[in-house]
């Protein structure tokens, strides 16, 4: 079992600060990169990242977020989050981690597919058109699950 | 480190099997390199390595998956087809180059 490779990992995303997604895009991508099959299942406010119309408004949280370092107070001054998150994708660029919505696009490209959780679409009020071209198909928990079978799920 | 013997020639690799001394690579060690992965060469895979090669001189590091397909004009479905599940590191040990260290 240990030396067993990985064929499969379901990766949730549920988050919808840019923290919050990278990291989900990162492990699909990667995994594309092993030859490991990749499903992204996006839920809550993790539909911000295949939702068009939000895709590239996403930010950094300052607010709550001990790991930066500044009181909650500096955090909520107008401003702050949109600085944090210029300074971060600075970085990011740098690295040729791309942009949230070209991720999208080149981890579809590699063949990792991507599906909107039916719960939370149906709470916000959202339709499949209301998603990027790589959603393949909006999707209920019990077909998720069925999806995942044999394969590994990562919660992030 | 280890050597091994590749299309009649001896040549230093790493312990998974990527070119330590890029001066030993030659389009027939590509080729033999590419057969160990499945992959046989066409002119689209050269297109890749021969970028890989040239990129590689010029920046001193391995090129992204973004990179190639930014600079080098190859769409990332393309690379996945012509080197599958692995494009990048099967990529870069046909040419001859070291093993990926980016997560992207």
């Amino acid at each position: 079992m240990a030396n067993e490779k990985i064929k499969k990992v379901s990766i949730i995303c549920s988050k919808g600060s840019l923290e919050g997604i990278y990291p989900a895009l990162i492990m699909a991508n990667g995994a594309r990169m092993e030859g490991i099959e990749a499903n992204l299942f996006f839920t809550f406010f993790g539909l911000d990242a295949i939702t068009k119309k939000k895709v590239k408004k996403i930010k950094v949280a300052t607010v709550g977020n001990p790991a930066m370092g500044i009181p909650t107070i500096i955090g909520a001054i107008p401003g702050m989050s949109a600085m944090a998150t210029w300074m971060m994708k600075k970085q990011m660029d740098k690295l040729d981690i791309p942009p949230i919505d070209e991720f999208i696009e080149m981890i579809s490209a590699a063949g990792g597919k991507l599906y909107a959780c039916k719960a939370s679409v149906d709470m916000f009020g959202l339709e499949k058109d209301d998603f990027m071209d790589e959603v393949k198909k909006i999707l209920t928990v019990g077909e998720f699950y069925a999806l995942a079978a044999g394969g590994q799920i990562i919660f992030t | 480190m280890a050597t091994k013997q590749i299309a009649g020639k001896i040549v230093s690799v790493s312990e998974e099997g990527y070119l330590t001394d890029p001066s030993q690579w030659t389009r027939e060690v590509a080729q033999a390199i590419a057969v160990e992965e499945g992959i046989t060469l066409t002119d689209a895979h050269w297109k890749v390595i021969d970028f890989l090669k040239k990129d590689f001189a010029a920046t001193g590091t391995l090129a992204s998956m973004r990179r190639i397909n930014k600079t080098g004009g190859i769409p990332t479905k393309d690379l996945y087809e012509l080197f599958p599940d692995g494009p990048l590191k099967k990529a870069a040990r046909i040419a001859g180059l070291p093993k990926p260290t980016s997560c992207v």
